[in-house]
């Protein structure tokens, strides 16, 4: 056994993992209501008696400090961008900033109710109005909807526009080409927008293979590409121009997946690059919370030519300089959500880009790609770096297979990285690297918080030479040690079991 | 060059960081982009601003709305203006849970699986449902995923809805069918706002996967919820719910009453109403359903040492492991949400819930009587309703909304603004096209913010209004 010198070992105490509905007790409350004021009409006169609820939901009887205690004890169980560096790739993990949040919160805003008066919300239409023609400068294309919730429903919002696209020209193609390094969401949205995903390989620079690209094309069908560039492995694609081309002349339309426009703001324009339309991940590149997973906003934008399709309404100004929704777009997909998007998400949304400016835009790009290239290079010969050799733009991939010998993997240096304070990369994505590690600092992590990264892996490297045992192990410091995964699989407790209940799973 | 907005960096570290690269300078690193593609003029945008005037021209921006919260407000449809407490922002603020990402890390992200199952629980409690997913976007994608989950299940190509669902569900279940999925068909109402059960019978054969409604409708109705579950099940379809969670302390679980799945949008329950979003969609359905069900999913285990932990389960349905076979292609949600609903339904609790339901019935109740008893007001929604219900007005209703709100009410959702979504859905009046006939009706909605004071100015302020030349008919 090695010298473990300072390794993190320590393990916390055993912190308090009861539910909220543990902690109940009958007769305990939190909440209060105003003065009723009105008749105390029976429950019975009101609902007939079939359709009246018959047992209450089993809710918390909690005080509201003890209501307080406990979401406060599990937030320190939990780990933000607040808590420290975050360099999951693909994720966009920056800093979110709180007057963001202050904005946001603004009653003007979010008191809105979505069908009062638009003269009632002159201000917001105004925001909205703003924020899609600061998109389409942004992608280097013509016209934003901003409904989108997601990435992936930008997505399928993305596609329901390329298939109405085609049938208005008496169309009916089929086939949607995907790199290999893709995102997951990609192959699921073509699905569900009625197309088939057409699988195309990388050439050994990581890009689209040229080659393998025109032979998909040869088999006829193609209504269109998905294309994140730079790819989920940081490279910029250097054929896109021709990739573009391609595509266009066998009729198809491209779409850009934005998961990775951190890398390009004001440096190049998917629209420039020959896209068609663009989604953008506002919880990845405008520094919205990602709130534990959501909400986030995915607006997409898109070619003049397809702007007859874009799901109502789009925010429009009258003469009179009143703005105002419009719904008259007769051959508009449709509505992909309710009401108008996740507005309070754009709201932070257009706060970061109003304090940024174009200028504070491109440093963003500039610093994060920096970023990435200094995090590479300090971990250059402790992993494999495969696309080493080129010039990384906000992330990275790299390779734990130099560990292999000693029985380690990459999820072992994930979870040992948590014993150093820091959130692990991606692990195992994308697929076409073994034993991915995919790393992405962001701009906003210092170069003290970058070295202490290096010095963090660096040290996991050591061990996994030195004492593999400890990175099996790992993690040893958090709350929980690893997790039983197949169990909770195999037998799923999706829900409280309350002592009442018969025994079993959900 | 010194970066000076969000990014750490002094313009000596971003010289020894480009040295430690051996980048020549900061455009050096971008050397791979093809000059063609490369854009050297900057962006028409305008230039970045402080932290002050950032803020202040947000005001600017807010100053020119006047909110609904401000406002003697009525309205509803879909996004209500109840009270949000203070210790929802105060944990939803918390940057462990506003900063953090997807819960990939289970070790490390414990405080968020343990909201997301106490969540689930909390959703499967209210529904009567067995298994909740962690949330979905809001009530149209969750009712466009419940059709397509139903299409995979049954193995078959058509959903029937009743027109008292949403009328921007059924638009967003339309537009997201248009290439996968079940083919969706919507039957009408009766007099009275309730669906037509007889229409529903008609519609619903072989080929049906599901039949929607919604508790209570679009325009407050009651749906005969078991009817329509024994009519479903009959022809060996899935009964989807559309339920407005807070009507759960009043109105029966619709996992009790057969249904199979339960979507809605749970807004309402913590969240500010935010201009329509991000509010919370919501999803739960029966155990024989669980692995189809969209998006993630936490679930309880132990660790190496036996101790209690939560992790992301059933991952093999989702996206980033199974791509084009998953059951969507939801990845990002809407945790947040479901974190302030959790708050906000352990501040009321168990008792809370129904007493917050019976509180907006009765005032729901207290004022539909009032408007009743106005000259020429009458009922669009028959029977009980629990806190929102539609009355004919003998003028437009938008005439009528907008001549209030001096007066410092919104008086409701005029209806006829969804009457695209109900054309031949409504019975014929009197000669009347159903839909034009929508132009009069205004939908009402009563939370427990509005004071009886406010009831009764309402009500005679509506009557001044209806009495007056200046509201006149067209």
């Amino acid at each position: 056994m090695a010298d473990r010198g300072d390794a993190p070992v320590c393990r916390p105490a055993d912190v308090d993992r009861t539910t909220i509905y543990e902690k109940s007790r009958p007769g305990r409350r939190a909440y209060t209501l105003p003065e009723l004021g009105v008749p105390e009409v029976p429950a019975a006169e009101l609902v007939p008696e079939s359709l009246r609820r018959s047992a209450p939901a089993r809710l918390p009887e909690i005080s509201e400090i003890d209501l307080l205690r406990h979401f406060t004890g599990l937030s320190t169980l939990n780990y933000g961008v607040d808590s420290g560096s975050y360099p999951l790739g693909s994720c966009t993990m920056k800093y979110n900033p709180r007057v963001n949040e202050v904005a946001a919160r603004l009653d003007g805003f979010a008191g809105l109710h979505p069908y009062q008066p638009e003269s009632l919300a002159q201000g917001a239409l105004e925001l909205l109005y703003e924020l899609e023609r600061w998109f389409a400068e942004i992608s280097g294309l013509h016209f934003t909807t901003l409904q989108p919730a997601a990435g992936a429903h930008g997505e399928l919002t993305g596609l329901l526009i390329i298939r109405a696209a085609h049938l208005a020209e008496g169309r009916d193609p089929k086939r949607i080409i995907i790199p290999d390094t893709a995102h997951g969401t990609n192959p699921a949205s073509v699905v569900m927008a009625g197309f088939v995903p057409a699988p195309v390989r990388s050439d050994a620079r990581g890009g689209v293979d040229l080659d393998h690209l025109r032979e998909v094309i040869a088999g006829g069908d193609i209504a269109g590409l998905m294309l994140t560039n730079p790819n989920t492995l940081g490279l910029f694609d250097e054929h896109i121009v021709e990739i573009a081309t391609l595509v266009h002349e066998a009729g198809g339309l491209l779409y850009y997946d934005g998961a990775n426009a951190n890398a390009v703001l004001g440096i190049s324009r998917p629209g420039d690059m020959g896209f068609d339309i663009v989604h953008f991940n506002t919880h990845k590149t405008f520094s919205t919370p990602h709130g534990g997973g959501g909400p986030g906003a995915g607006p997409i934008v898109v070619r003049d030519s397809l702007a007859p399709f874009l799901p109502v309404p789009l925010v429009e100004k009258g003469e009179d300089g009143r703005f105002f929704f419009q719904y008259d777009r007769p051959q508009s997909i449709g509505k992909v959500r309710t009401f108008y998007g996740n507005f309070g998400v754009l709201v932070r949304t257009w706060t970061y880009i109003r304090s940024l400016g174009a200028e504070g835009l491109r440093e963003v790009s500039e610093m994060a790609v920096l970023n990435a290239n200094y995090v590479m290079e300090g971990l250059r010969g402790l992993l494999d770096l495969p696309y080493g050799q080129r010039r990384c733009m906000h992330e990275f991939v790299g390779s734990a297979t130099p560990l292999k010998q000693d029985g380690v993997r990459a999820l072992d240096v994930a979870k040992r990285l948590l014993d150093y304070g820091v959130h692990p990369p991606t692990t195992y994505f994308p697929l076409i690297v073994d034993e991915a590690l995919m790393v992405e600092p962001t701009e906003t992590e210092s170069k003290d918080a970058l070295d202490r990264l290096v010095e963090a892996f660096r040290s996991v490297a050591r061990e996994a030479r030195d004492d593999p045992q400890l990175l099996h192990d790992a993690p040893v410091t958090l709350p929980v040690r690893r997790l039983d995964e197949a169990q909770a699989a195999r037998r799923p407790i999706v829900k409280q079991q309350f002592p009442e209940d018969a025994e079993g799973g959900a | 060059m010194t970066p000076t907005r969000y990014v750490p960096h002094s313009a000596a570290d971003v010289e020894e960081m480009l040295a430690a690269v051996r980048a020549s300078s900061v455009d050096d690193l971008f050397a791979e982009i093809p000059e063609e593609v490369r854009r050297r003029e900057p962006l028409a945008l305008p230039a970045g601003l402080s932290e002050a005037e950032v803020i202040a021209e947000a005001r600017r921006l807010a100053g020119k709305d006047t909110p609904a919260t401000q406002l003697v407000s009525f309205l509803g449809a879909g996004v209500y203006d109840h009270y949000v407490p203070a210790v929802v922002d105060a944990v939803v603020s918390r940057g462990e849970f506003l900063t953090a990402y997807t819960p990939y890390q289970p070790e490390r992200s414990q405080g968020m699986l343990q909201t997301i199952f106490e969540f689930q629980t909390a959703i499967c409690e209210l529904t009567g449902m067995d298994v909740s997913n962690a949330s979905m976007y809001d009530g149209g994608t969750a009712l466009a995923e419940a059709s397509f989950l139903a299409g995979v299940q049954t193995h078959r190509g058509e959903v029937v809805l009743s027109a008292g669902v949403h009328p921007e569900y059924r638009q967003v279940l339309a537009t997201e069918s248009a290439g996968y999925g079940p083919r969706p068909q919507t039957v009408g109402l009766l007099a009275g706002a309730a669906t037509d059960l007889d229409a529903l019978a008609a519609a619903v054969g072989e080929d049906t996967a599901a039949v929607v409604v919604q508790q209570p409708n679009f325009f407050g109705a009651l749906e005969d919820v078991p009817a329509v579950a024994e009519l479903a099940h009959a022809a060996g379809a899935l009964l989807v719910v559309v339920a407005d969670p807070v009507s759960l302390g009043l109105l029966e679980a619709p996992g009790r009453l057969g249904a199979d799945i339960v979507v809605g949008e749970a807004q309402a329950l913590g969240n500010a109403m935010d201009f329509g979003g991000p509010g919370l969609g919501y999803m739960a359905v029966t155990t024989k359903l669980m692995r189809r069900i969209p998006g993630r999913l936490v679930g309880e285990t132990v660790d190496l040492e036996g101790r209690r932990g939560f992790v992301l389960t059933l991952q093999t349905r989702e996206q980033h492991i199974r791509r084009e076979k998953a059951t969507s292609n939801i990845c990002s949600n809407h945790a947040l949400n479901a974190l302030a609903t959790l708050v906000y339904l352990s501040w009321l609790g168990k008792e809370g819930l129904p007493e917050l339901g019976l509180h907006c019935a009765r005032k729901a109740a207290y004022l539909r009587g009032r408007l009743l008893a106005l000259p020429g007001v009458t009922p669009f929604t028959e029977g009980p309703v629990f806190r929102e219900f539609a009355v004919r007005l003998p003028r437009p209703a938008a005439v009528v909304v907008d001549a209030l709100v001096p007066e410092g009410f919104l008086a409701g959702v005029p209806a006829g603004r969804f009457a695209g979504q109900y054309a031949g859905l409504l019975p014929a009046e009197g000669g009347d096209v159903a839909s034009a006939a929508l132009d009069d009706v205004l939908l009402v909605a009563v939370t427990e913010k509005r004071t009886r004071a406010e009831l009764d100015a309402f009500a005679d302020a509506l009557g001044r209004a209806l009495a007056s030349d200046e509201v006149d008919r067209g």
